[in-house]
Formats: structure tokens, C-alpha cells, sequence
């Protein structure tokens, strides 16, 4: 049985991230109008949004320390607030700002905070070898803490997936695999690119732990990560962990969503992990006023998130030619270090 | 071909075409004509490509060859190189450049080398297209071109149209080689709704199939001070700070290198030996690429005519996300501008 004050944690997190998105896609979407243009208004590049996967976030995250590592593909908001990575510095990242995590050189998709240990990636399924390597790195010095690599369903026919599953069974590492399972890789639905049924049989061929959690409910996650999780702490080696998620938005801010039928849609807008957590707090006794106050203190976090990030300077020109090295011996040479 | 690739604007051709209705305009007819043709990528179908790359293919070709594949790019494009060798006609896309990383060795150990290593018992007549560039704050692992990584690996043609009527002919060309061929059309040039492109690439597009030789650079506009070579975007990058320097009285001319691999020596040797002045402009790395490459083989074979060089290049780094630490490494009109100022 969870806690309840770990519920309303878990809550929190959700609404904070689902919020974040929303306001983000404001952000983004001002000065892309009339005509959509990628290039222009205060976000630019791509913006790929994670409304409806929060619980497949803050159900594995809760299970995790600072020292854990965590690496998240190019869908990476939801769970770095989960992880507890600065919203006002990767908020202010996200607006290419000097004081953003990267100093406004990795932008959305490549968010580094070393204080937490999360790192995230653009190219499919990349962020797996080097979890696995920071379990590697764990096992090596016979510390307890553990990685987990998120990536989404079409990522699992990547290599990188599959040579790093039988790496960490092989070396029995104390790795989690999350699939957010969403249903789509852009415009691709999983049965046209993948032959199981679900992702979590995957896992058999590497004589590994294949786990499916088949509805968007964040307690369900939770529980399948405190063995998974746990299974990892304790020397056991890796389990694959496959979570239903719900894509509400588009692939990407400015994904008219052409190739997807309405239902499709609708469903996932109507089968919200939030308003299910909501209705389980309710049962354990957590009343709507609180709700609406875990809400509003969630708003008030995501707004000064924002303010604090547009507030910020951008980077001075030159600071693109720093940071290739950081021990540059041309720079050394010139003296000016 | 009937008339020259560098005057596509007249002979009596109306239609106009944004860089990628030509691309698909070429992909179609070449479907039409040969059923050993066929396209694969991720998200090709119903998306019609990320990029506008197979818009409108699948009202008139069915699934299996216009095929939506699984994010596994060494198995469909080394299956690329396999059906090439079987006598098929592949095009495999990369959705973008960057993610060519994935997928190497299927491109430089097989698809490039199998005809050499095979003493040409072999040949993959494939064409592998992908999206280059950046200028629109897509950051490090989205924004590269990488034309000097395709062009180094021997083995693979490639080309970089920067106008429609380019586009067209250089697909027909590709798809029609018996060699593999990269075609990398630029993301900005495409006309896609969502990215808007400067005018240059709109251009006229006869409705009948041509080719583009492979290996032919085209002057873009002829002028005699000051050489500049480039290619992709930075073709119209250049034509406008000729257009600017044109004011100044400094009589520009633009080369659109279209071709890689095989370079077109003589068309760039012609001009320097004209202006004495030669700016390389490059959307990739400025070190161990493409503008060295023009350099030298111009110190190479006419050192005496090159009075003054310079290169405008992306200075050794990622591409950075924010705008203006993208903007400082990507070179702008007025960075060509200088440049020929800097020569002249
Ligand atoms: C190697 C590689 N190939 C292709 C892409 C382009 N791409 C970005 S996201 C995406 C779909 C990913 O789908 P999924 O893994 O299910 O995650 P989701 O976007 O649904 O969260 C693709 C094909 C990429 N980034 N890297």
C-alpha cells in the first residue's frame, strides 16, 4: 500500500509537470502566429511535449535518490521534474537563456543536471548505454544506486536498446528500462513498425524481468517500480518496464496530427492518469480543497519557473566557441585561463 | 536535358515548384517508370515525411513502396543495400543527418564500399536522402550537414541541390545511377509550411523528366571580382550579400558546388582563374572539410591565380541552440559579405 503522503507527492509532481507542458506550449506557440513558423517567438527549435505521461514519471521516480541516474529521450520535462532537476534553470534553458542548465547551448531535447544525475538526448534510444554505464560505474564501486533509461515504444527496435538490454543482463546491472508506451512514433502507430504485443515480452529474450503496466495509473507504476527499482538496489540485475502513457498533444508543437483518428484522440484525453490519482486521494480521504491547493501551488511554481527564466539574459555571442573542451589546450596556451 | 541547368527560368516552363514538390515530382515519375523503384523511411506515409520528402506518393503508390519502417536505421537502410544489390532501385531515407550516426556502418563499410571490395562484381544502386541544416534552433544532434563526413568516406556520390529545378534533375539523376548516391536536401530550402524558406529555391520545373549531371557545379551568377563557392542555403546566403555587394560595386560570382562527390574542379578553377578572389561558404565544420577541400584543390592546380582565399565555415563547434550562439557560428549574409570584403 502506498502512503498517502507520498500520493499527494506523486500528485503534485503530475499536476506541476502537466501544467509546465501546458504553459510551455503557450510560450512556444507566441510569435509562431498567424503562420506557424519553428524559427520564431520566444522557444525555438522543436518542442516535444509530454502531456499524459506523467505517471509513467513520478511512479519510477519516487523511487529514486539524487545518486540515481536517470537519462530521458527528446520527450524529457516530465521526468526531469520527477527527478527533481532546477525548473528554473532548465526552464530558462528551454528559453536559450545564459543561465540555463547548458548556458543555452542544449536546449530542449540535451538537459544535463549533474546535481541529480539526469541527462536527456535527442537520437532514439541513446540515453541507454550510458545508463548502463552508470550502473556500471555503481556495480564497480560496490555503491547501491542505480540507473534507469527512459525511452518511448518505437525506440525499442533501436540497437542501442537491444545491445543495451543484454549488456546489463549479461553483467547483471542494476539498470530499469522504462517504455512509455504511447501508442504512436510520430505518425507511425506501434502495431505498423513492431510485432509483439507488448513491449514488456521483449524482455524474455534476455532473460531478464519484462513487466507491463496496461493502464495510465500512477499507483500501478509506482508498484511495479518498487520491485523493479528495488530488484536493482539489491544486486539482482535490470528489468525491462513497460508503461501504457497517453500522448494528448502532438508528436511536436505544430503536429496537426493528421495521420491520427479522432478517437485515438479523444481516448487519450479522456483517460487521464491525473484525474485518476485525484479520485484515489480522494478515497484515502485528501479533500478537493487540497487538491485545488497541491493545483495552485503547482501553478505558482510553473509561473515563477517561467518569469524567472524570461527574466534572464541571453548568452553573450562569444560563448558559443567556449565548452568543446574543458580542458582546452589552445585556450591554455593563449593565456587567458 | 535541352537546356542549361543555370537558366531554368525561361524556355517556356510556368510551373513553379517549391524544392520538395519537385524532389516527389522526380521520386513519382521514377516509380512510374520502373517498378523496381521503391521508398523507405520513418513516417514517409501519412505524414508524408518530416521534411515534405514523400508528400502525396501514397495517393497514387501503395504501402509497399512507399513504406513506413520501424526507428531502425542499420536494418532498412543496410536493407537498402541489400535490395540494390538484387537490382532493385532503393531510395532509403535518414530522417535527418545527424542520425546517420546509428546506422554508419550500413553506409560506409557496405553501402559505400561493396562495389570497390567486390572489385565492381557488385553494384548497389541505391539512393540514401536525408535532411540537413540548421537556422531554426534545433541544436546539436539536429542541425548539421555533415557534407564533408559523406564526402570523405569514398564510395557514395553526393549531392546538395539548393533550387527546385536542381532537385528534380539531381533525383532523376540519383535514382537513375548505378552507384549509391546521398541526396541531402537542405530543411530551410524545401518550402515546407511550417519552416518558411527564402524565394531562391521556388523556381520554374519543366513537367518532363531531366536529369541533372552528377558531378557538374552550376554558376549561380556570374560576376568578375571575387569567386564564392558554397552550397545548400548558403547559395542564396550568397547571392544576397552579392546582390548587397553589388551596391558597393564589387561584382560578384556565385558557384553552386550541387555536387560533392565528384567534385567539379574546372568549373571553380574557371572562375578563380577569372577573379583571383575565392570565398568558400560552408554550413559544416569549418576543419578537415569541405572549404579546405576547395582551397586546395585550387592551390593545387592554379596556385598562381589565387591572389586571395578565405573561408566561412561553422568554427569547430556543435551547433549550439540558443538563437544567438546559433547565429554566431552559422554563417549570415553579412559574414559572406566580409568575407569578400576581406578578399577584394
Ligand atoms: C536514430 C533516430 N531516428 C529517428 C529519430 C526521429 N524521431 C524523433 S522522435 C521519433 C519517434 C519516437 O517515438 P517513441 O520512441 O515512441 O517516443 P514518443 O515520441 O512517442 O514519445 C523519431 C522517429 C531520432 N531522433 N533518432
Amino acid at each position: 500500500m502506498v502512503g498517502v503522503n507520498t500520493l499527494r507527492e506523486m500528485y503534485e509532481q503530475m499536476v506541476t509537470a502537466r501544467r509546465y507542458e501546458q504553459r510551455l506550449q503557450e510560450e512556444y506557440l507566441e510569435g509562431k502566429q498567424p503562420a506557424f513558423d519553428i524559427s520564431a517567438g520566444p522557444i525555438p527549435g522543436e518542442l516535444h511535449l509530454a502531456a499524459g505521461h506523467e505517471a509513467a514519471a513520478v511512479g519510477v521516480c519516487a523511487h529514486l535518490d539524487d545518486e540515481d541516474t536517470v537519462t530521458a529521450p527528446h520527450r524529457p520535462h516530465h521526468v526531469a521534474i520527477a527527478k527533481g532537476v532546477d525548473l528554473d534553470r532548465m526552464t530558462a534553458e528551454i528559453f536559450g537563456r545564459e543561465t540555463g542548465l547548458c548556458k543555452g547551448k542544449g536546449g530542449h531535447m540535451h538537459l544535463f543536471d549533474p546535481d541529480v544525475n539526469f541527462a536527456c538526448s535527442g537520437i532514439i534510444a541513446q540515453g541507454c548505454p550510458p545508463a548502463v554505464g552508470a550502473a556500471m560505474a555503481a556495480d564497480k564501486r560496490n555503491e547501491d544506486s542505480v540507473a534507469v533509461a527512459y525511452l518511448g515504444e518505437g525506440a525499442v527496435d533501436q540497437g542501442a536498446f537491444l545491445e543495451s538490454l543484454n549488456l546489463a543482463a549479461v553483467r547483471e546491472l542494476p539498470v530499469v528500462f522504462v517504455v512509455e508506451d504511447n501508442d504512436w512514433a510520430i505518425s507511425m502507430p506501434q502495431d505498423r513498425i513492431t510485432d509483439v504485443d507488448t513491449i514488456a515480452e521483449r524482455a524474455d529474450g534476455f532473460d531478464m524481468p519484462g513487466v507491463r503496466v496496461d493502464h495510465d495509473d500512477a499507483i500501478a507504476v509506482y508498484e511495479a517500480a518498487r520491485d523493479a527499482v528495488g530488484r536493482a538496489r539489491n544486486g539482482n540485475g535490470p528489468t525491462l518496464l513497460d508503461v501504457q502513457v497517453h500522448r494528448r498533444m502532438g508528436h511536436f508543437m505544430g503536429d496537426a496530427e493528421g495521420y491520427r483518428p479522432d478517437e485515438d484522440s479523444e481516448r487519450a484525453q479522456r483517460l487521464d492518469a491525473i484525474e485518476r490519482l485525484a479520485d484515489d486521494l480522494r478515497d484515502r480521504g485528501v479533500d478537493d480543497a487540497e487538491l485545488q491547493e497541491l493545483r495552485e501551488l503547482a501553478e505558482d511554481r510553473v509561473e515563477d519557473a517561467i518569469e524567472w527564466a524570461k527574466a534572464q539574459p541571453e548568452p553573450d555571442p562569444a560563448d558559443a566557441h567556449e565548452d568543446v573542451f574543458v580542458d582546452d589546450p589552445a585556450a591554455a596556451s593563449g593565456g587567458d585561463d | 536535358m535541352s537546356k542549361p541547368a543555370s537558366d531554368p527560368g525561361t524556355g517556356g516552363v510556368d510551373r513553379e515548384l517549391t524544392m520538395s514538390r519537385a524532389m516527389v515530382d522526380a521520386i513519382a515519375s521514377e516509380m512510374r517508370a520502373d517498378d523496381e523503384v521503391f521508398y523507405m523511411g520513418e513516417d514517409v506515409q501519412d505524414y508524408g515525411g518530416i521534411f515534405d520528402s514523400t508528400e502525396g506518393l501514397l495517393e497514387e503508390f501503395d504501402r509497399d513502396r512507399v513504406m513506413d519502417v520501424p526507428i531502425s536505421e542499420t536494418a532498412y537502410v543496410g536493407a537498402a543495400v541489400g535490395a540494390a544489390q538484387a537490382g532493385m532501385r532503393p531510395i532509403a531515407e535518414i530522417m535527418f543527418a545527424d542520425f546517420v550516426g546509428v546506422c554508419l556502418d550500413q553506409v560506409y563499410n557496405q553501402m559505400a564500399k561493396n562495389t570497390y571490395m567486390s572489385g565492381s562484381a557488385v553494384n548497389v544502386p541505391m539512393v540514401l536522402t536525408t535532411a540537413v541544416g540548421g537556422e531554426y534552433n534545433d541544436a546539436a544532434q539536429h542541425s548539421q550537414t555533415l557534407y564533408g563526413l559523406f564526402s570523405h568516406l569514398p564510395g557514395m556520390q553526393v549531392v546538395v541541390p539548393s533550387t527546385a529545378y536542381d532537385a528534380k534533375g539531381l533525383m532523376h539523376a540519383a535514382v537513375r545511377s548505378d552507384d549509391p548516391v546521398v541526396y541531402m536536401f537542405h530543411k530551410r530550402l524545401m518550402g515546407i509550411g511550417w519552416m518558411p524558406a527564402p524565394e531562391g529555391p521556388k523556381t520554374p520545373v519543366p513537367e518532363d523528366d531531366y536529369t541533372v549531371p552528377i558531378g557538374e557545379a552550376d554558376v549561380k551568377r556570374e560576376g568578375g571580382d571575387v569567386t564564392v563557392a558554397t552550397l545548400g542555403l548558403h547559395v542564396h546566403r550568397a547571392l544576397d550579400a552579392a546582390d548587397q555587394l553589388a551596391d558597393d560595386g564589387v561584382d560578384v560570382e556565385v558557384i553552386d558546388l550541387r555536387s560533392l562527390v565528384p567534385f567539379d574542379t574546372e568549373t571553380v578553377l574557371d572562375s578563380v582563374e577569372k577573379t583571383g578572389r575565392l570565398v568558400v561558404v560552408d554550413e559544416d565544420y569549418q576543419s578537415f572539410g569541405v572549404t579546405g577541400e576547395v582551397v586546395a584543390r585550387v592551390a593545387e592546380r592554379s596556385p598562381d591565380a589565387l591572389e586571395a582565399v578565405e573561408r566561412v565555415a561553422i568554427p569547430d563547434v556543435p551547433i549550439p541552440y540558443s538563437r544567438p550562439l546559433e547565429t554566431e557560428v552559422n554563417p549570415q549574409v553579412e559574414d559572406i559579405v566580409a568575407a569578400v570584403e576581406s578578399v577584394e
